[in-house]
């Protein structure tokens, strides 16, 4: 099929699309209306088991199962995207070379970076009191620890980053999951259900097992980006094909120097 | 006009399946894919929305004080976030792979197959 069709058929699509969704559109509820039953019913059974931020209480207590889904979606994808972006045999490891970096980024990383662990570590344990959880505050700890690369360079950060530690925690963490949802059971209810004691209103100990759900999604999420982005920064930095490098020269990440010219053992 | 932001998460769609379907870069393809993932998020908050509400969370808001938007359509945008993050991560990992593998990431030149 002809790049021309191809767009026609497209456009013709498209425009089906487009009238299907305007006419669903108009029959949706009104935008900004006052009728949410199963928001207000989420609210009052959030409320009724001391979790203040309902969201959080939506996706670990009345919902938990359904997040159980999500974070072994999580880690399938880390899973599928560490075999993806393994080292194949035909190519070989570059050793990083130390990068200069301008004073003043690096000061500034450096200030921001305990700052940043801090902020995510307090949104993880805040999950059942204010906006944030494990989900956000596990990327914000993730991305603390990548500040060191942008503060000094690639070696430093595999130095606080050893992968098979974070990739045993990120498993660490969706079993710790797993093992919650099952101390329900033996607590004498369901799979997943809010067995422990609720606590008091508005402090940190609220929420039953929201809270240590939320830590344990925390750890895996952390763990799982920083997993993530080592596959990723790996292939931009150290692994190159052996075609490649002597043929056009590889491509590098742009803080590091050029390449030199020895053969890596 | 109280449908503006359904028509817009259906524009937000449609032009990333337009960009997908024209694209000639893999990495510009998963973008697009991205692009059609965020109408879901418009789509839901803007079910979600109630005049004068205020986020669900109540630790310094006495319940029943002030309407408070829908908190399951916030869970499921969160939920939404977190899949198309991870999935975005994995496509752009085979993408790597096609790039290696074949020399090129323009979709119209992969054709041929090889084992």
């Amino acid at each position: 099929m002809s790049r021309r069709i191809r767009t026609w058929v497209l456009l013709l699509g498209g425009l089906g699309v487009a009238v299907l969704l305007f006419a669903a559109s108009l029959d949706l509820p009104e935008f900004g209306g006052d009728r949410h039953p199963y928001g207000a019913r989420a609210v009052e059974a959030a409320l009724a088991r001391h979790t203040a931020n309902v969201v959080a209480a939506v996706n670990f207590d009345q919902r938990a199962f359904d997040t159980l889904g999500e974070e072994s979606i999580l880690f399938c994808a880390a899973l599928g995207t560490v075999v993806l972006l393994r080292q194949t045999r035909d190519e070989h490891r570059v050793r990083p070379e130390p990068a200069r970096v301008d004073p003043p980024v690096r000061r500034y990383a450096l200030v921001a970076l305990p700052v940043t662990l801090l902020i995510g570590l307090y949104v993880v344990a805040h999950g059942q009191l204010s906006p944030g959880g494990g989900f956000q505050g596990g990327v914000v700890v993730a991305t603390a620890l990548h500040l060191l690369y942008i503060a000094v360079d690639y070696r430093a950060l595999e130095r606080i980053r050893p992968v098979g530690l974070y990739a045993t925690a990120d498993a660490a963490g969706e079993a710790a999951y797993l093992l919650l949802g099952a101390a329900g059971l033996v607590a004498g209810t369901a799979y997943l259900a809010n067995f422990l004691p609720y606590g008091t209103f508005g402090t940190l100990a609220s929420g039953g097992v929201v809270p240590l759900l939320n830590a344990s999604v925390g750890v895996e999420v952390a763990s799982g980006v920083v997993v993530l982005l080592a596959s990723f920064l790996d292939q931009a930095v150290e692994i190159e094909d052996a075609t490649e490098h002597t043929a056009s020269g590889p491509a590098r990440h742009p803080t590091l120097p050029p390449p030199s010219e020895e053969k890596p053992t | 006009m109280s449908v503006l932001p359904y028509l817009v998460a259906g524009w937000i769609f449609l032009i990333g399946c337009y960009g997908l379907a024209t694209s000639r870069n893999l990495i510009h393809a998963v973008g697009c894919l991205a692009v059609c993932q965020a109408s879901t998020y418009v789509l839901l908050l803007a079910v979600g929305y109630r005049d004068g509400g205020t986020a669900p969370v109540f630790s310094d808001l006495r319940p029943g004080a002030r309407p408070v938007v829908d908190p399951v359509v916030q869970a499921l945008t969160l939920t939404d976030v977190v899949v198309g993050a991870t999935v975005t991560a994995l496509l752009l990992a085979l993408v790597v792979q096609v790039g290696k593998r074949h020399g090129t990431v323009n979709p119209d030149e992969l054709s041929e197959l090889r084992g």
